[in-house]
């Protein structure tokens, strides 16, 4: 072999290691899943979104109105009397469905007066996750249909009709219902975008964070063992148990000062997008108070010190520096997962396996906490803090565990046994 | 008085008998050597005394008490120098002793910074960082760092490993000294030159067993050797 194809198959080894590919291999499947994802987001903004109607109005425009929701929509519900819009929502709500439509009396008559009718739209929202909010954008071309449909027949009606009329023929009144709250003026939509600073935010800060933070505690046991200074530690009149806690406190102090410094970068960027809104979620008492904040603080607490925990069980298998960066891959996924889960779509709205891995995933709960607190929903705060803490405090036990063994200097044996035999053989040998 | 008392240590790996049914004592103030070529299991029975690694079978007493059943308390009696131990660069020789010294006494920690420092003997580089520390320099703190307590046992691996024969000479002296003032002092070596010269008594290990023990004097006489080398390559023979 020449020296330039010597050098190039020992710096390929060298590069070619689990560190590099692993990493790279993980993108690519988080972007394949990106990917898959989207494509079912599409198909499922081209389903017939489920309707039901109350056409008060009997008349020739809203008739209009109808058939094109019968003809465009999966109808569950259907009437002509006001009294029954209690029943039309539970049926609606039963079948899974968006949005009530109520066509009230002079629709008709209002639009040709020259006063757009009005529709009354209620819709039935189940999450707020960006996702959720698709199902109601298949009714909204609805509603433009319904819209170019009458400004037609004004048109064809009569040639000169008032222009501003022909273009906007009816107004919404909307009325959104949404986790035990009535939300009146608000669509879906609107909700979803106020909400956004709160389903971004949160899980963008807490996977950097927990990658950050569980990085330093991995690469501290790391560079213990590669600077060898982990024996002489562990020789000290000093308890494993402060050792580890030590560790973990120390990281976890460093990733909420990093929390803070990244929420108020974070903030600035989000309200850059004006997407923030807290002023809009406060008309509506969307607001989190104190207690919530204590509550999102604690959350976010015991998620950090579960994560560190867990990277600090890594850590031990850790040999040196490199083999700690191979580490964090892991860690890496677990806090991506519910990040972009939490993102995406709301928790309430997830198949049960996916609500139960969402649940499992300790790093989870505070990327959850916020709009759970908006709406109420203490017991998966609470109990996510209570299932956290008890797999923290768990995590940290086996950590104790572990130093206690010889498993934190040893490693795995198989390799040394075969060098230790190697090594008999030829004293063997040598001294014979 | 017995400071170190081991029946029957074995330790594995595995299938692999690193320590395989050793025993030895070692006295207070008295120099004790385990003396054998890499991978003879030296290392594996510090480590052991260190309270580092549990046993097989067999018994581990240090001062009074049991290595299985009170780690905690021995921890407070020894101190162990691993044969390639580092300090954390970051910090300055100073830093690192003072870091140490916060584990025992605190009412006597600014003392016992003093006695490292003197042991180190680095002058005024002790304020630089370790990072930037030759070889010799920091073996030389982590003797400092290893003795400054006073230990009853301490526990050193290759003590001289590293060091240049000016440094070598040095840190002998100061071990014996250390027993003098009746610490304990059971090391490692396959510098047998240096332990034939540093130890009151020694044992020779192979393959995880002690084939031979006694003073340096008595072993060569058996042995009919001009040193230690000679008699180790007699018994393995």
């Amino acid at each position: 072999m020449s020296a330039l194809g010597n050098i190039i198959k020992k710096e390929m080894k060298e590069l070619l290691t689990p560190a590099t590919i692993l990493p790279i291999v993980f993108v690519a499947i988080i972007f394949g899943s990106m990917g898959n994802a989207i494509g079912g987001l599409e198909e499922e903004s081209q389903e017939t979104p489920v309707i039901g109607f109350i056409d008060v109005d009997n008349s020739n425009l809203s008739a209009i109105v109808t058939s094109i929701l019968n003809n465009y929509s999966d109808v569950v519900f259907n009437s002509s009397n006001i009294d029954d819009k209690q029943e039309g929502l539970e049926t609606i709500k039963q079948e899974d469905g968006v949005a009530l439509f109520i066509i009230p009396q002079n629709f008709t008559v209002n639009i040709r007066n020259e006063t757009p009718g009005e529709i009354e739209i209620y819709w039935i929202m189940k999450g707020a996750g960006i996702t959720d909010a698709i199902s109601s954008g298949a009714v909204e071309q609805l509603i433009y249909t319904i819209n170019t449909n009458i400004s037609r027949e004004l048109i064809q009606e009569n040639a000169t009709v008032n222009a501003t009329l022909a273009l906007n023929p009816t107004v919404r009144d909307e009325t959104t219902y949404f986790k035990e709250k009535e939300m009146p003026g608000l669509s879906p939509s609107a909700i979803v975008g106020m909400l956004s600073s709160q389903s971004m935010l949160i899980p963008i800060v807490m996977m950097m964070i927990i990658i950050m933070a569980g990085n330093m505690v991995i690469s501290s046991m790391a560079l213990e063992k590669e600077n060898k200074t982990l024996e002489t530690l562990l020789t000290l009149p000093v308890k494993r148990t402060s050792i580890v806690t030590g560790k973990i406190v120390a990281s976890a102090i460093i990733g909420l000062l990093l929390s803070i410094i990244y929420m108020i970068g974070m903030s600035y960027y989000f309200q850059g997008f004006g997407m923030s809104g807290e002023a809009n979620l406060a008309d509506y008492d969307l607001v989190l108070t104190s207690q919530d904040l204590v509550l999102i603080g604690i959350s976010l607490f015991i998620a950090l010190i579960a994560a560190l925990s867990l990277c600090m069980l890594l850590g031990t298998f850790a040999k040196n520096y490199k083999s700690a960066q191979t580490l964090t891959v892991p860690i890496s996924m677990l806090a991506m997962i519910p990040m972009f889960i939490t993102m995406f779509v709301d928790f309430d709205t997830l198949p049960l396996a996916l609500k139960t891995l969402l649940f499992a995933i300790p790093f989870s709960h505070p990327m959850m906490a916020p709009r759970a607190l908006l709406f109420n929903d203490y017991l998966l705060v609470i109990g996510g803090i209570v299932y956290v803490a008890i797999f923290a405090i768990v995590t940290i036990s086996i950590v104790v565990w572990v130093f206690k063994t010889d498993r934190l200097l040893t490693g795995s044996t198989k390799k040394k046994r075969l060098t230790n035999f190697k090594e008999k053989s030829f004293l063997k040998k040598r001294f014979r | 008085m017995v400071a170190v008392e081991v029946k029957n240590l074995a330790k594995h790996f595995g299938s692999t008998k690193a320590v395989n049914g050793i025993s030895f004592t070692v006295d207070t103030g008295e120099i004790f050597g385990l003396i054998g070529p890499n991978g003879a299991g030296k290392t594996t029975a510090l480590r052991v005394v260190s309270t580092l690694l549990q046993i097989n079978s067999g018994s581990v007493n240090i001062l009074g008490f049991d290595v299985k059943k009170k780690p905690d308390e021995i921890r407070k009696l020894i101190s162990y120098l691993p044969e390639d131990a580092g300090a954390y660069k970051n910090l300055t020789g100073r830093a690192y002793l003072r870091f140490i010294a916060n584990f025992f006494d605190k009412k006597q920690a600014q003392e016992i910074v003093s006695l490292g420092i003197e042991i180190a003997d680095l002058g005024e580089r002790i304020d630089d960082k370790v990072d930037t520390y030759s070889k010799g320099m920091k073996r030389r703190l982590l003797v400092g760092r290893a003795l400054m307590t006073n230990p009853k046992l301490a526990i050193l691996d290759e003590p001289t490993s590293g060091l240049d024969v000016v440094n070598a000479q040095e840190i002998r002296k100061i071990i014996k000294n250390t027993a003098k003032e009746g610490t304990a002092v059971f090391l490692s070596s396959h510098n047998m030159l240096e332990v034939e010269y540093l130890c009151d008594r020694i044992a020779l290990i192979a393959e995880g067993k002690i084939v031979e023990e006694g003073t340096p004097k008595a072993l060569l006489d058996k042995y009919n050797a001009n040193n230690i080398e000679e008699v180790f390559t007699k018994v393995v023979q």
